[in-house]
């Protein structure tokens, strides 16, 4: 339901936005080819924006009918490149930033987050609550820059730009090829995770706190179990369960907090491609980014959701 | 209620702090022309990004405009996509969670989909889409793009909240004795919920805040005047990092951390009142308290 409408509104608008996209899209083509576009060409633009003769339900049926057959069409900025080509490159640089960064961040922050909620108002909590705050509420974008600027001009420790040394080979099975992703993926990787688990931390704590003084966690206590064992097994598994939802949910907040964080460092991920193509206006590469994130988004929730249920058996159906 | 709000140290504090750049917004144009004697735009060709000094406290840009009174002026621009977008998506969110969760039944169903279909949607992206297509635009519909996506949030939590108070007492005695149900919303059901409301605002306006400096900085946000999402983009664009011009780029994206940490410790601080487990320092005067307790114990044995 949610990915017919993101369909929808992916179609619906260029459709219903000043201007004409249509337009836009033949000068480009002009510009770029150096002739006036073939009536041919002309035809396939208007069909894809709209602005032809054909009325809007059989523009949609025509639209649906080519996504279900994966026609996503050519990219405007690289003409004639075909838009899958172009997400195909970007997508494993984003998966594998987003995926690293994610999961350290989440791990991080929910460890900690267990450990402050342990013993609130111990010292550790004292000191680390207002900083989080802090950190919490800086812009991702904006610490990229900073970070950008003291390690990698200043201090000379990571590459500025890219993803991969560019004097390397490109070969997934050369070591040096993988170290210089390492190295080039380090920065932003760190940013993101320095920014990233402050979230998990304060949900973590505030959720740790209050099952802290629930009656099972005190009986294993008063059992005399040790402490890391109470910790883990007893309160902090039960308190994971918004962290776990949180997961998911946030997906589409991480992404867009790796898009930015990719422009900053013109890491040729999605979020980079989804920005020039934004600046370039090249419609087709950001619809179908965008159908991207929203089925990603989709899938992360239906994840939680089973995890959800296979974490708290109050969820679970009892038929 | 009220007054234990105000005693809160965080809820101060986080206020305090959104007041000042509340008047900042207000006052600021105003500060910068009459006290500073310059504007935004102004140009020092004596001083082209140069490092804070006496003459200009936080610098110069590339191209010798005062950082100081940018970042005032900025501050305008900023704080008003912040609180349009938070007041079109608090008023959105009200409009369609407080009636979701009152009168149940198919009309719950219908915008309770709603609300979860703009749940999931990812924001961020739909929203530098629409940005894309609606080149330079004003503030106010950069506001509106962002409340859009800001609201179905605080529509959850106006719906459950809505259906815990609908069942309680009074407003099943108002409901027996034939109130009509649009006064018993607004004048029974909506005062009960001003603190949570209050605090989805703050939050909204924190979001607005963001999503606008994030917008201008790629770009997308309006040309011409100036927030502290262009600064952070002109800075970006015209190779501060580059020329190692940090007092550019530094300022701003800090008034926004400060700005979020502000509406932080308010939500932090309503929390804890609801929830006073929460709360650390009450932790601590337990132990204290258990603490006198032992050693009380200890003296009469």
């Amino acid at each position: 339901m949610t990915f017919w409408a993101a369909l929808t509104f992916n179609f619906l608008i260029p459709r219903f936005m000043p201007g004409d996209p249509a337009a836009t899209m033949l000068r480009r083509i002009q510009q770029l080819t150096g002739q006036a576009p073939t009536p041919d060409q002309v035809r396939s633009v208007r069909l894809f924006f709209g602005g032809a003769r054909e009325d809007l339900v059989s523009q949609y049926l025509r639209y649906l009918n080519d996504l279900a057959h994966f026609r996503f069409g050519l990219s405007l900025s690289e003409y004639p490149t075909p838009v899958v080509d172009l997400i195909a490159q970007a997508l494993p640089w984003t998966l594998l930033l987003v995926g690293t960064t994610t999961i350290l961040a989440w791990i991080i922050g929910t460890a900690l987050g267990a450990y402050m909620g342990w013993k609130p108002g111990s010292r550790f909590d004292a000191i680390f609550a207002p900083t989080t705050t802090f950190l919490h509420a800086i812009p991702a974008f904006w610490l990229s820059l900073v970070a950008l600027w003291a390690f990698a001009f200043k201090l000379g420790w990571f590459p500025v730009s890219g993803a991969y040394d560019p004097d390397v080979p490109y070969q997934i099975n050369n070591v040096w090829f993988l170290l210089s992703i390492l190295k080039y993926g380090a920065l932003p990787a760190l940013t993101l995770i320095f920014i990233g688990f402050n979230g998990w931390l304060f949900t973590m704590r505030n959720v740790m706190v209050t099952t802290v003084s629930e009656d099972y966690v005190l009986l294993a206590k008063a059992k005399g179990l040790p402490t890391w064992r109470v910790l883990f097994k007893y309160a902090a598994r039960n308190a994971l369960l918004p962290n776990v939802t949180g997961l998911a949910l946030a997906i589409g907040g991480i992404l867009g907090g790796v898009l930015l964080t990719e422009v900053v460092f013109t890491y040729p991920g999605l979020g980079h491609r989804l920005y020039r193509a934004t600046v370039d206006h090249d419609f087709p590469v950001m619809q179908t980014i965008f159908l991207l994130i929203t089925l990603t988004v989709l899938i992360a929730n239906l994840i939680a959701d089973s995890i959800y249920v296979l974490l708290d058996p109050r969820t679970r159906d009892e038929g | 209620m009220l007054s234990g709000f105000l005693r809160n140290s965080k809820v101060r504090i986080g206020l305090g702090v959104f007041a000042a750049f509340l008047l900042l917004a207000l006052l600021g144009p105003w500060f910068v022309s009459s006290v500073l004697d310059t504007t935004p735009r102004a140009i020092d060709y004596d001083a082209l990004g140069q490092p804070p000094s006496a003459d200009h406290l936080l610098g110069t840009t590339l191209p010798g405009s005062d950082v100081l009174a940018q970042v005032i002026v900025g501050a305008r621009g900023s704080v008003f996509v912040g609180i349009t977008s938070a007041v079109l998506a608090t008023v959105l969110a009200a409009l369609v969670g407080v009636p979701s969760g009152f009168l149940g039944g198919k009309l719950d169903h219908a915008l309770t989909a709603f609300t979860n279909l703009f749940l999931t949607l990812p924001s961020f992206a739909l929203t530098l889409i629409i940005a894309g297509y609606v080149q330079g635009a004003s503030w106010w519909v950069i506001a509106l793009i962002i409340a859009a996506f800001e609201w179905p949030g605080g529509a959850r939590t106006l719906r459950s909240q809505t259906m815990s108070l609908r069942g309680r007492d009074f407003t099943v005695a108002m409901r027996m004795l034939g109130e009509s149900k649009t006064r018993l919303v607004f004048a029974e059901v909506m005062p009960h919920m001003t603190g949570i409301v209050s605090a989805m605002f703050l939050r909204a306006c924190v979001a607005g805040v963001f999503a606008e400096a994030a917008l201008s900085f790629l770009g997308i946000g309006t040309t011409g005047s100036v927030s502290w999402g262009t600064i952070i983009s002109e800075a970006q664009g015209q190779s501060a990092i580059l020329n190692g011009l940090w007092w550019w780029f530094v300022p701003p994206g800090l008034c926004i951390a400060l700005l979020g940490t502000a509406t932080a410790l308010v939500n932090f601080g309503i929390d804890e009142i609801s929830n006073p487990r929460l709360s650390a320092a009450n932790h601590k005067l337990m132990k204290r308290f258990r603490r006198a307790a032992k050693t009380a114990e200890a003296g009469v044995a």
